[in-house]
Formats: C-alpha cells, structure tokens, sequence
C-alpha cells in the first residue's frame, strides 16, 4: 500500500530519492508546509540572506560536485529574485532544480498577494520548468526534473508549487523511471561520423583542439588529454574549458579569445584543423566570426545538436556525449597513422615564448596576488566575480583538475562568486575554497557573509580591491577617452571592517610582501575570511581583443 | 523559402507558450501557427509556416526539438503534401451585387454559410492561393470582416508524421 501523505512532504520525500542532502533556500509563505517539513528531515537546509545566492549556491554545489544543486523561494518576490541565478546557469549549462511557491491553484492569475507568472518568466532561461496543478504529480515532476536538468546538455529546472499542492494529501508513489516521449538526448556519436573525423584528423598538419565547459561537465578531462597526446595537438580551452586540460601541459595554450593568450588565438588563426569539444563558438571566443580560424577545416563534438553550425558552418559535426566520442576517436586514431606536426609544434613554441602572458611588477599587482594563491594553495578550487578579477583568476593561477575553476562565463554575473563559492565549499568541505573577487561584485552580494558565518562554511573572499568597476573602466580607457563616467567606487566601504562586522575573519594587503602572509593567516585560521587587496589603481588585463575584431588583432596592454 | 513544419507535441497547458516564445526569442518568422489535437487525445499537432533559409530552418528544427514537449518535427514537402487553409469572409451585399457574389463563390466552390440584409459570410477552403485570389475577387463589393485559420498540411499517400522522436 502506498503511504498517505501531503504534496509537501511527498516533495520532500523525492528530494531524497534523489539523494539530495542539502539545499539552499529562504522561506515565506507560499512555502511554508515544505520547510515544516524540512524542520525534521536530514536534509540539511542553508538559510541564505538573499534568494539569489540561493541560486548561486545551488550552482556552485552542481558545478563543484557534478550533482544536481537544489534550491528554493517562496512566491513572488523570492521566485523572481532566483531569476538572475537560474539565468546564470542556464547559459553555462549548470544542472540545479529549483523550487519555488506559488499562490493558491484558485488565486492563480488573479494577481494575488506576492504572485508571479514564474513559469512564465523562467520560460527562456530554464531547460524546463513545471506548475504542478495536482499534488500527485509531485513525485513524478520531481523524478523528471531532476533527469532532465542532469543529462544530455545539463541546465536548470523549476518547479513551481502551489501552496494548495503543498497540503492536499496523496499516495505516494516514487516512479522507478521516467518516460519522457520528447526527450532522448543522445549519449554514444555516430560510429561512421567518427571514424570519418578520425581520418580528417590523421591528415591534418596544423591540428588545435578548442576545448570548452562540456569537457568538463562529461567527465573527458582524461580522453582530452589521450587525444592531445596521440596527435601532439595543441590544446586551448574556453573560459568554461579552464580545468579541462592542465595549465602547465606543454600542449597547453591556455585560454583563447577576447582576453585568450596570444599564442592561443595565432594557432587558432593559423590551423588547418580545428577539433572544438564541448564548446560553442561564443562571440567572446570567435571575436569576427567572418575572419575566425580562416584557413582551418572544421569539427564538432557537442552533445547538444542545435550548437552544431549555429555560430560557425561546421565541416564535421558529431553529436554526442564528448566522453564516449573522444574515448572511440582516440581509439581509431592510436589505429591509424597521422601527418607529421613537427613544423607546427615548433612554431606554437615558438609563440609560447614570444608572447608569455605578464604583467610589469611594480606596486601590489592583481596578477600577483591570483599567483600568490597559486603559490600557497596550488589545490584550491577557484570561485569568480566577473570583471578584471575574472580574467585574472582565469589567466594567472595554474589549473591541473577539471571543476576547480567555477565562473559565470556565458551570463557574466557579477555577485556570482561569492554566493557559489558557499555552495562549493558545501560540496567539497575539504577543498580550500577562495572567490577571486571586485570590489563591486562582491559588493553585490556581501550579505551572504552572514551566512558563511552563521553555518560557519569558511571560505575565503580575495577582494582584488581597485576602486573601481575595473573592466568597464578598461573600456572606458581604451574606447572612451578615459571618461570614466558611473565607474569609480572608491571608498565604497572598509572591507576588513566589514568582515569583522558580521563576524568574519577580516584582513588587508597593501603590499606585495604582505600577500603570502596574508593567505597563509587565511587559509589556516579555518573561519570565514575577506581579504582586502589594495591593488594598483588602473591595471588592464591584457592581452586584449578590441569587440568586433578577428581573435589575431590583438591589443597589448602590459 | 517558406516552410511547412508538422510538430507533434504534448497536449498539455502552456505547450503553445514554449513554442511561440522560442521563435520570438530566437528571432524566427512564424507567418502562420494553427494547433490541433491529432487522433491520440493526448498529443496535438501544430502546423508552422516559416520563413527562411535552410540555415534558419535547420535551427529552428533543432531549437524546436529541444523543448521537452515537443514530440517530433517534421518538414512537410509541399510538392507532396495537402495544404488547406479555411476563411469566413463577410462581404457587403445589396440587392445589385448580391447575384454577382454568389457567382463568384459558385465558381470557387465557395459557400455561403449566412445570409443578411446588407452582407454574406463566405466560406472558402483551399491553398493559400485560392484564398487570395478569393479576397481579392471580392474586395470590390467591400469585404467587413475576414478571418483565415492558417494552415493545415498532411502528406499525400501512405506516410504519416510518426510520434517516435
Ligand atoms: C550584474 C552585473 N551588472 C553589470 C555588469 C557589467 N560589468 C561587467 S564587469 C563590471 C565591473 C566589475 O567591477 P569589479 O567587481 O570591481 O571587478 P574589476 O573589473 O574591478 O576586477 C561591470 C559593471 C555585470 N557583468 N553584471
Ligand atoms: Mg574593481
């Protein structure tokens, strides 16, 4: 006999068929039978201070561990304060469920109190999303949702649950499987398609593999590395690639596009062959698409087939999972015999030492710091803001293992970093886990150091504090005439006052021989820290490609 | 180019919304949309007119494909398939040209489905041609009210739009 019970605790039941062990939430009335529930249940609820570093939360946790991340809000105002987070995984493919309120099923379009159309307003930034209109739909809704945002091309889904739902009693009944007639991603590439790509690449001359965030997601780090080896091909990743293939590789090139390494966009420019898995011919990667690898042969690898030719025309396409596709292409090329590219590693090498990326050393550099950090805490999982501070973290700490380089990339969220850095360090407890941060982003969602404190997660904020909105002052400087209009943040607030005013541990740097100190006190005091970097004023992040030019046009801004 | 799409979707609320948000936001032109429930209660069919090149249509088929609910898309040839279209227009009448328009609906295989004192409704089923040539034929005598359902498109013989994805 099914067990009675009602929509809210059958909802929780779920969650914990689907092995969930924490979520991130805020309450309200639209939710209240469900967190009645949570009171006695062991899943372990973070009380945020703000929904949308539930969000965050959630997709931190779902990017760190590769599990689905949960989160919830109540009705109206908590549902579309999650809108920002979820939009943010959405464009980075980021697998969370998301549940909120909703009014009652007879309030429902009547603008009732604290209602909002969130399915309606999720619609484009959701892979799908449900309102349950029978609490008996629960456990079904909750077994799909949690299939859906998790394979295939992962991305977040939202359940939005009457609080009528919440109370109705049902007969629970968890389905063993779901049938979902209009979805079936597709896992395993065409055989033929990839021994045709297999062949494409033992001819090939001037081979780069572009490397991109589905790398990651699939698991493929190591099949990315079989493949970079058995051709001795070059290797550059996307911003979501970063962790994808070790940064200090000899075939690595570290990242390509907008703020990529020289030598990265050159081989770009000047392949014959360019083996893209798992990533999606973004602007900020192909700058002009018209002048983009011109003289390279095309492949595809993406699980998702409506990326295959949508940016770019592609010459080989393969839908499919990138493990299993890199796994049997890997296999037919050890079986075959490739062209020479003796000629072409030379030159790549020769670029390399060219063009290394750097920074002059004089005064507290930003570069330094992230390279501090590097030095210190070589394993720590890095956590971004979006700015100057991003491309910093993303082009000055050495990266050796997929999921420890988390970023909003697609979205470029700023207030991202430090409510997602909550969620990694859930997940991954024993991993020192530091947001490289703005002054203004982390402003954006500083509140959430209550929450560090209150559930003492100790994380570590690294403020690389430059008085300004750092990379919209860049743009200002280079393509503005340095007007440095609505940019200018000095003074904002004391940071270390700040920290030590919720609770915190509080510290600053104003030179460069303070920064080892400074992280070594952060990393073993165990609390919850902010670090105040006062860094040089106006640093730009360079290299640079000016929007709207070809990725080998490139501005050096040492 | 126009195209034809058949999309086989879940009879379920909110599956039009999915469906017409995705060709605003992915800036796609639906120059008619109808939606239908098919012979299983359970699935509706829609009919999706685009215009486009084959790049736009090759995206669009994807992106469609995509959406949970979405069954199976289908490019119907026009060559091979039926396509129907279904106006009630109402036209002005007076006892002068009110012989006139019934000649014309006759000639059309038209109907006229109600009769007043100043005006007739007429209905006419076809392609979209016939539907044009129609209007245009009776815009002299002053059309008060058109409505076109869009089109509906089935392909000819054996074949049918099958629900496995
Ligand atoms: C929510 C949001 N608002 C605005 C922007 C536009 N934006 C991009 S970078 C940036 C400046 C970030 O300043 P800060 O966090 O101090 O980082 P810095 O560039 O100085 O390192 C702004 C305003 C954004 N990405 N996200
Ligand atoms: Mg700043």
């Amino acid at each position: 006999m099914p067990e009675k019970m009602t929509g809210a605790k059958a909802l929780v039941e779920s969650l914990r068929r689907e092995k969930v062990d924490v979520m991130f939430g805020y309450p309200g009335g639209a939710v209240l039978p469900i967190y009645d529930e949570l009171y006695d249940c062991e899943i372990e609820h973070i009380l945020v201070r703000h929904e949308q570093a539930a969000a965050h939360a959630a997709d931190g946790y779902a990017r760190a561990t590769g599990r689905v991340g949960v989160c919830m809000a109540t009705s109206g105002p908590g549902a579309t304060n999650l809108v920002t987070g979820i939009a943010t995984a959405y464009m980075d493919s980021v697998p969370i469920v998301a549940l909120t309120g909703q009014v009652p099923r007879s309030l429902i379009g009547y603008d009732a109190f604290q209602e909002a159309n969130i399915t309606g307003i999720t619609l484009p930034i959701t892979k799908h999303n449900y309102l349950v209109r029978e609490a008996k739909e629960i456990p079904r809704v909750v077994k799909e949702a949690f299939h859906i945002a998790s394979t295939g091309r992962p991305g977040p889904v939202l359940i939005d649950l009457p609080k009528d739902t919440q109370t109705e009693m049902i007969e629970f009944d968890y389905p063993a499987e779901v049938k979902l007639r209009g979805y079936k991603p597709t896992f395993a590439g065409n055989e033929q398609q990839i021994k045709k790509a297999a062949s494409e690449i033992l001819r090939a001359e001037r081979p780069v593999i572009y490397a991109g965030g589905g790398v990651i997601i699939s698991g493929a780090s190591t099949e990315l590395l079989e493949l970079a080896e058995a051709l001795l091909a070059p290797v550059t990743t996307t911003l979501m690639g970063i962790g994808s293939f070790p940064t200090a590789h000899p075939l690595s090139l570290g990242m390509l596009g907008m703020h990529g390494t020289r030598y990265a966009n050159y081989a770009v420019q000047e392949c014959d062959l360019l083996i893209s898995v798992g990533a999606r011919f973004d602007d900020r990667v192909t700058g002009k698409i018209a002048a983009f690898a011109p003289g390279a042969k095309i492949m595809h690898i993406d699980v998702d087939p409506a990326e295959i030719s949508k940016n770019v025309r592609v010459d080989v396409p393969i839908v499919g999972d990138a493990k299993r596709v890199l796994k049997s292409l890997v296999k037919y090329i050890r079986a075959g015999q490739r062209k020479s590219t003796t000629e072409w590693n030379k030159k790549v090498e020769t670029w390399k030492k060219e063009f290394p990326l750097g920074y002059k050393k004089d005064g507290l550099k930003p570069q330094f710091v992230v390279e501090s950090f590097c030095d210190v805490c070589p394993d720590a999982i890095i956590v971004t803001e979006v700015g100057q501070n991003q491309m910093w973290a993303a082009q000055f700490f050495k990266y050796t293992k997929p999921r420890t380089f988390i970023s909003s990339g697609g979205l470029g969220t700023m207030g991202y970093g430090f409510p997602a850095s909550i969620g990694v360090k859930v997940g991954k407890p024993d991993s020192v886990v530091v947001d490289i941060a703005g002054d203004g982003s982390f402003q954006m969602n500083s509140q959430e150091l209550a929450t560090v404190v209150q559930n003492d997660i100790p994380v570590i904020a690294a403020i690389l504090n430059n008085g300004f909105l750092g990379m919209v002052r860049q743009w200002q400087e280079l393509f503005f005439e340095r007007r440095y209009s609505s940019t200018c943040i000095e003074g904002s607030v004391d940071f270390v006052k700040l920290a030590e005013a919720y609770g915190a541990l509080g510290l600053r740097a104003t030179k460069p021989e303070d920064v080892k100190d400074v992280i070594e006190e952060a990393v073993s005091s165990g609390r919850p820290t902010v670090i105040d970097f006062v860094v040089e004023r106006e640093e730009n992040v360079s290299p640079m490609v000016p929007a709207g030019a070809a990725i080998n046009e490139i501005m050096n801004l040492e | 180019m126009k195209h034809t799409l058949a999309v086989l979707v879940e009879n379920k609320p909110g599956v039009l919304a999915r469906v017409a948000g995705l060709f605003s936001r992915r800036g796609f032109n639906i120059d008619s949309l109808t939606v239908g429930v098919t012979e299983k209660p359970d699935i509706s069919r829609m009919t999706i007119v685009v215009s486009g090149d084959d790049r736009i249509l090759e995206q669009v088929t994807k992106q469609l494909n995509k959406l949970i609910d979405v069954i199976k898309v289908s490019d119907l040839a026009p060559e091979e398939s039926v396509n129907r279209e279904l106006a009630l227009i109402k036209v002005s009448v007076d006892p002068d040209t009110r012989s006139e328009v019934m000649q014309i609906v006759d000639v059309f295989r038209a109907k006229i489905v109600d009769v007043g004192a100043k005006s007739l409704i007429v209905e006419v089923t076809g392609d979209e041609s016939k539907i044009n040539a129609m209007e245009e034929l009776l815009r002299q005598f002053g059309i008060r009210e058109l409505v076109r359902t869009g089109m509906v498109s089935m392909t000819r013989g054996i074949k049918v739009v099958q629900t496995e994805k």
